[in-house]
């Protein structure tokens, strides 16, 4: 029997591509009154511009090219899914899985930097913001990247592929936190 | 395939298995929309990423504030569109999610006045306001 998210469409949209929807619209919240508060600080703290100078800008556009790439291969999973070929869906997702991994690692050497020139998460506010909201969208990847390799694992055996659409569509929400989160934090010094 | 929304899709392509068809009533604002190739919309991003990088480097306000933040406005505008296809959507997804920026515009609106200035008519935040001084007086020592 198949769960109640993959057969029932009582709104008009699959529930299980809803719950997706929903699970966005309660993480707009969370990222916007995160985001939003560092930008009413950052107005009222010049000296922030001088601590964002220590951020790594050309690390932070390597991974925006990175997450903006993964989401390519989500899309492509999707398209692969629609076109019932489950096996070139999971290679896709699997990339932006890699994608994910990239994009971690980044972020590790970027931290380990960082950490080593005394810049930790109790230096000052903008640190604080920093690791907080960098970590905060960090822990999203990586529970990305375990949602998709469950997809992935089905879509290899042409199962449940409607899911492949559900985590993409999760994954480019996590991408367009970033597209944000990128000028505020790398590049308004 | 020239333009990002020339491709037309007149059926839909068949359903993931595993997931009932839809009612067609669902599917009406799905059949009718356009999907854009998905490798011109990330190309486009990808200019658009350098440009957010490299204007700011001419380091004017007007010009930071447009390549930086004007650009991941639409970044973010083409990811929702072409990637999530947004738009392909019922409508009231979009309100909803306008709903859930409309609380962050809230939250925003009623705690900057307080954040964003240091004084008022009869108030003064002499904590933040010290901070900002001691924070620019290091840097600018640090600097010497």
């Amino acid at each position: 029997m198949k769960p109640i998210a993959t057969t029932r469409s009582a709104t008009g949209i699959p529930t299980g591509r809803l719950a997706v929807w929903w699970l966005i619209a309660s993480e707009i919240v969370i990222f916007g009154g995160l985001l939003a508060s560092y930008v009413m600080h950052r107005i009222g703290h010049a000296e922030f511009g001088d601590y964002a100078a220590h951020t790594n800008t050309w690390a932070g556009a390597l991974n925006t090219l990175v997450l903006l790439t993964s989401s390519l291969s989500a899309v492509l999973a999707h398209e692969a899914a629609e076109k019932r070929d489950g096996p070139r869906a999971a290679r896709m997702l699997l990339f932006t899985i890699l994608g994910g991994a990239v994009f971690l690692v980044v972020k590790g050497f970027e931290w380990t930097t960082e950490i080593r020139h005394g810049f930790t998460i109790t230096t000052n506010m903008f640190w604080s913001f920093y690791y907080t909201a960098a970590g905060l969208h960090a822990l999203h990847v990586i529970a990305g990247m375990i949602a998709m390799a469950f997809v992935a694992r089905g879509a290899l055996a042409n199962r449940e592929l409607q899911r492949v659409e559900l985590v993409g569509n999760y994954w480019h929400f996590v991408d367009i936190v970033w597209i944000f989160l990128f000028p505020l934090l790398y590049i308004a010094k | 395939m020239t333009t990002l929304s020339t491709e037309r899709h007149e059926e839909e392509a068949p359903r993931a298995s595993g997931e009932e068809p839809r009612p067609a009533e669902a599917h009406g604002a799905e059949h009718e929309h356009a999907h854009a190739n998905p490798v011109k919309v990330w190309a486009i991003l990808c200019v658009l990423l350098v440009v957010s990088v490299v204007g700011p480097m001419a380091e004017i306000r007007i010009v930071t504030l447009i390549t930086a933040f004007g650009i991941a406005g639409v970044k973010a505008y083409l990811v929702a569109k072409h990637f999530l296809h947004l738009g392909a959507e019922r409508r009231y997804i979009a309100y909803a999610l306008a709903v859930s920026v409309a609380f962050m515009v809230l939250l925003f609106a009623g705690v900057a006045p307080d954040v964003m200035e240091h004084h008022g008519r009869n108030w003064k935040n002499v904590a933040a306001a010290k901070e900002v001084e001691r924070a620019l007086h290091e840097a600018a020592s640090d600097e010497h």
